[in-house]
């Protein structure tokens, strides 16, 4: 059921490229305002890079998920999938899973490039690749609450930022801190453990909320 | 065992009901509030680290306290409203909101002014206050929420659906201090067994505590009445009570 | 009682600032508070009287001029 759904998912993924390309493009962009607005200085840019990096990366995530169940609501699809009572959850979590691979993998996959572009040391740059390994599925799994409950809303938009960029604030503190302990030389483990632990705790919890989210906007 | 709350599901009955308990709440959370306030004020010793910013501390841990009180409320009313479909639960969701919200608000003010001459800045991102003002986010996130929807009914829904899931974030505050050894001191009242704060400060600690806990009732009665009122104004009960042709 | 005058009351220790900070946004917001939930009260109770009234005029009218 849910490969199935995933492969409906990736199909309409690779005939609208928009939907996931934009958000990479954004993602490039941003990167490429900061060295202009924070001023091209090599040091700080090094020490700033991962910062910068996972905050564009939670902001291109925000852009994609604006229209993660727009167009399925619009057709019908939620609505005939509520009705039959049946694969809600296997929907669910066909969409992380797709939001995921479309927007999540690029980003860490991207990421070593831009991580080069802005000169950062060898420590940092893994544990950067690594909280973004861990984060990008849990920022996936929030963007899909996140449109979830704002599906059917009439002044959806900058809702859905305000709902979402607040539950993103401790998995940027912990990847932060990750990252800043891995660039002082020191032992980061206990942050990523935190970072699995919320990442398990939310892909066990956030489609059950996320299903019924879909029944309520529907009824 | 919760057979006597059963009437109170009852619009009408509810509404009566806050209009009795209201004027009560009202004037004992007056009174307490003052007792306790002018006692930390005024008559309370200072504190021989902190000296009298300490005299913050009777506002601060009682809104920080009902801050997160208040949201368990809301958390359980959204709860009833999600799985029961209790329609004054629903009501009660988003009467209680703002005024957490407020309480909420509250605690993040006063821990800025008195963190500021204890810790010599206004803010730090430690665990404590981040959580806080996820809290704060939270409250607004479901007031917000419901006002994005033109269906009432939805929106309410919806909401309580936000409320119910941000509940995570208040065992996190709780435990955020002892899980994180930041620069926020641990919890002083909520250990039982050795109360770490004197009992000329416990004392006014405690009465204001209660008398923000009456108030913070008081208010979410009043707003339920307003709330109730408005879902049912075409029923004939309110236009009996509120004086009709 | 812990001061020796009114105007150490005010200072509490040089700290005075802080803590009538404190005190003051706190109870500004609280009466602020509970200030709006008299008023959306009061304006649901004007509301609905005008409501009532306008709708008894329509009855008034309506049977006056088409019996």
């Amino acid at each position: 059921m849910v490969m199935t759904f995933l492969r409906r998912e990736l199909v309409l993924l690779a005939r609208q490229k928009a939907d996931w390309l934009n958000p990479l493009l954004f993602f490039i962009i941003v990167l490429t305002l900061f060295p202009l607005g924070v001023g091209p200085e090599p040091n700080q840019l090094r020490i700033m890079a991962p910062g910068i990096v996972w905050i564009a990366a939670l902001l291109s995530v925000l852009l994609a998920a604006e229209r993660l169940f727009r167009d399925d609501y619009r057709n019908g699809v939620i609505e005939q999938l509520v009705a039959s009572r049946q694969g809600v959850m296997a929907f669910v979590l066909a969409k992380t899973a797709a939001n995921w691979l479309s927007t999540g993998l690029p980003l860490v996959l991207l990421s070593p490039v831009v991580a080069m572009l802005l000169g950062v040391d060898k420590a940092a740059f893994i544990a950067m690749m690594l909280t973004l390994l861990l984060g990008t599925p849990m920022l996936s799994i929030l963007s899909v609450l996140g449109a979830a409950l704002t599906m059917s809303a009439d002044k959806g938009g900058i809702l859905l930022a305000l709902l979402i960029v607040p539950l993103y604030i401790p998995l940027l503190i912990f990847a932060s801190a990750a990252i800043e302990a891995a660039g002082m030389g020191l032992s980061y483990s206990g942050q990523l453990a935190i970072l699995v632990a919320m990442l398990l705790l939310a892909l066990a919890l956030v489609p059950l909320a996320v299903a019924s989210a879909l029944r309520i906007n529907v009824s | 065992m919760f057979k006597w709350l059963h009437p109170l599901a009852k619009p009408e009955t509810l509404y009566r009901f806050c209009g009795h308990l209201f004027p009560w709440l009202m004037l004992s959370a007056l009174t307490i509030l003052l007792v306790g306030n002018v006692w930390g004020l005024v008559f309370a010793p200072q504190d021989y680290q902190q000296f009298d910013t300490v005299r913050i501390m009777y506002i601060h841990v009682p809104s920080a306290l009902l801050s997160m009180s208040t949201y368990t409320m809301m958390a359980i009313a959204a709860f009833i409203a999600l799985v029961w479909q209790v329609k004054v639960a629903q009501w009660s969701v988003l009467a209680i909101a703002p005024i957490g919200a407020v309480f909420t608000a509250i605690s993040l003010l006063t821990g800025m002014a008195w963190g500021k001459p204890m810790w010599g800045t206004w803010w730090e991102w430690d665990a404590r206050l981040t959580s806080q003002l996820i809290l704060l986010f939270l409250y607004l996130g479901v007031i917000a929420l419901y006002g994005a929807f033109s269906d009432r009914q939805t929106g309410g829904k919806v909401a309580s659906l936000l409320a119910v899931i941000g509940v995570v974030n208040v065992p996190i505050i709780h435990f955020s201090v002892e899980w994180w050894h930041t620069l926020h001191q641990g919890a002083s009242i909520m250990k039982f067994d050795t109360p770490s704060v004197h009992p000329s400060m416990l004392w006014p600690l405690l009465i204001s505590l209660l008398g923000f806990y009456l108030l913070m009732l008081a208010l979410v009665c009043l707003r339920l009445r307003t709330a109730i009122l408005e879902h049912e104004q075409h029923r004939p009960w309110v236009r009996a009570t509120l004086g009709g042709h | 009682m812990q001061f020796d005058s009114f105007s150490d009351f005010l200072a509490m220790g040089g700290y005075g600032f802080y803590i009538w900070l404190a005190y003051g946004l706190t109870y500004g917001l609280l009466v602020g508070l509970a200030g709006y939930c008299f008023w959306e009260l009061k304006a649901f109770h004007q509301n609905f009287r005008q409501k009532l009234a306008r709708a008894q005029r329509v009855k008034q009218y309506q049977e006056t001029e088409h019996p």
